[in-house]
């Protein structure tokens, strides 16, 4: 099966016009990655230099990639009921757009804000901490196999999120309903990376390149999967009868 | 389409609908709410699949398989506009020519807007725009691909009748172009003035054909005879007229004639009426709308449904 580019494009375009004119899409994006960075913000700036060795034993800055688990997760959740309640899906269905470029130009719409922002608030923290914290505080945070691991997980963190979001949506009547479910099914990733991030689970090479791997599969199966369930006629009918 | 079916459940949206039509033709699809039209637009769109029968659309067989390629030589205009309403006009329409891989996508949005006559209003907000303009801005969409078959499901639904008029032009000149446009309405002389041939759905086929050929075949033609006093002898007059195949008297001075050929009929009509020493004050020729058509055979199936 080949996908188009330009139908992927047009769909991801489209995507990014409306969020940049929906305030709440805004507002959602801008939150929750201030939520996640204040905390290892004030440990960091707040907390004695005498702490700076029992942080050198956690991965504080792992604890940030909550941000692309949790933003993408209403995003896609909305992807397709929303359009539907809108009553602007039927309008695209009866294009030759594929089922798999629908859904892969949504999952980057998504994606694409998401990373970004993310990448822009690790900048931000590592800036910060480079510069204010003390320096025993920035040796036990700035590590160089945590910040790899955040970039690489980051991306792959917020696939997983998109496509168990939008497998959502398709299959949901209400936006609401179905953004909740989406942030719902979101938290199990807040909550292993959280406890990689504290000790819970000990962090080694080989648990990362497991879960990157595991993760790379999840996403790869979510689009495939999300693909195989959007129902052309349960979603302009509401009802599935052949 | 042969024989074809949707069911939802025990519902039925249409049942065994068959009929054929032309390139290039107008064709009027009419029917109560409810009667299975904006269904039957649907399953022609490849959004939903029918129950049981065939179908091919566009020269393409209606099957799973070549939906795709069915969408390629399309494009349908739903009810609603489902336009994105915080997109301007040419970002919506931008975006449906990525959908369509439409070569050239700048020229093919303006020459679709100068077909709507919106080319001034391109980058105004579609949520700003009247229902009117949605609408035209919708037509525009399903030009921007260029199709072989244009579906338009209640085009001028809502809208005031100098925009409706402006709506019924376009698809005049699209129908002028060799464009196939299948057309469900509510407003019988929407399509009595833009189709070629209109079939009536009220869940099963009703009836189809040209309007005037609908009309021959629910209503006998008849001329009205109206005089300043009633004919003493009316059967002696109207007996062994040619092509008056019968008569029976309305009013007290209004004789109605059924007639097989109303051009033969009326001048031997008014011969007769003359060398009776009749006060003709009018004859007339009776005229049967599609409205009259529709609403006839509406009423015939709510007479024989049950209940």
């Amino acid at each position: 099966m080949s996908v188009s580019g330009r139908r992927v494009r047009a769909i991801f375009r489209k995507e990014l016009r409306e969020y940049r004119r929906t305030s709440s899409i805004v507002t959602a994006m801008v939150v929750f990655p201030l939520i996640f960075l204040i905390q290892p913000l004030v440990v960091t700036l707040i907390l004695p230099a005498s702490t700076s060795a029992q942080l050198s034993q956690q991965h504080l800055l792992l604890y940030m990639l909550a941000i692309p688990a949790l933003v993408p997760a209403a995003l896609a959740a909305y992807a397709v009921v929303g359009e539907r309640q809108q009553g602007t899906l039927e309008p695209v269905l009866t294009t030759p757009i594929r089922r798999q470029e629908f859904l892969f130009g949504k999952a980057l719409a998504s994606l694409v804000p998401s990373v970004g922002i993310s990448y822009v608030v690790y900048a931000f923290f590592l800036a910060c901490v480079e510069l204010f914290a003390q320096q025993a505080m920035a040796s036990a945070l700035l590590r160089g196999p945590d910040i790899l691991a955040q970039l690489l997980f980051t991306p792959l963190i917020a696939g997983w999120s998109i496509w168990v979001g939008i497998a959502i949506s398709a299959r949901s009547n209400d936006p609401r309903v179905a953004q909740q479910l989406g942030l719902l099914a979101s938290l199990p990733s807040v909550a292993v990376t959280s406890l990689i991030a504290f000790n819970g689970i000990h962090a080694t090479l080989g648990l990362a390149l497991s879960l990157a791997a595991a993760l790379t599969v999840l996403d790869t199966l979510g689009w495939r999967i999300s693909s195989a369930t959007l129902d052309r006629e349960w979603l302009i009918s509401g009802e599935r009868y052949r | 389409m042969h024989g074809l079916s949707k069911r939802f459940g025990d519902r039925v949206a249409f049942q065994d609908v068959s009929f054929d039509i032309g390139y290039g033709e107008v064709f009027g699809f009419l029917g109560p709410n409810g009667a299975g039209k904006t269904t039957m637009v649907r399953t022609l769109g490849t959004l939903l699949s029918p129950t049981s029968g065939s179908a091919t659309v566009a020269g393409v067989p209606l099957v799973p398989e070549n939906g795709m390629e069915i969408r390629r030589r399309i494009a349908v205009m739903p009810e609603s506009s489902g336009l994105y309403l915080r997109l301007s006009v040419a970002e919506n329409l931008e975006c449906f020519a990525g959908l369509y891989e439409a070569p050239d996508p700048t020229d093919r949005i303006d020459r679709a807007l100068r077909a709507v006559n919106l080319a001034d209003r391109a980058h105004d907000v579609c949520g700003t725009l009247s229902k009117g303009l949605r609408q035209r801005v919708a037509l525009a969409r399903a030009l921007l691909s260029d199709p072989e078959v244009l579906f338009l499901d209640e085009p001028t639904s809502g809208l005031d009748p100098a925009v409706a008029r402006d709506v019924h032009e376009l698809i005049a000149a699209l129908g002028r172009r060799g464009v196939t446009i299948f057309l469900t309405t509510h407003r019988l002389e929407e399509a009595e003035r833009l189709c070629d041939r209109v079939a009536i759905l009220n869940t099963t086929l009703r009836t189809i054909g040209r309007p005037d050929e609908l009309r021959e075949r629910l209503f006998a033609k008849t001329l009205t005879v109206k005089t300043l006093v009633p004919l003493a002898e009316p059967g002696d007059v109207f007996a062994g007229l040619p092509a008056v195949d019968g008569w029976r008297q309305g009013d007290p001075a209004t004789y109605v004639l059924a007639a097989s050929d109303a051009a033969v009929a009326a001048p031997a009509v008014t011969r007769a009426l003359v060398e009776a020493g009749a006060d003709v004050l009018s004859i007339s020729q009776s005229h049967h709308s599609l409205e009259d058509v529709y609403l006839e055979l509406i009423d015939q199936d709510e007479q024989g449904s049950p209940g």
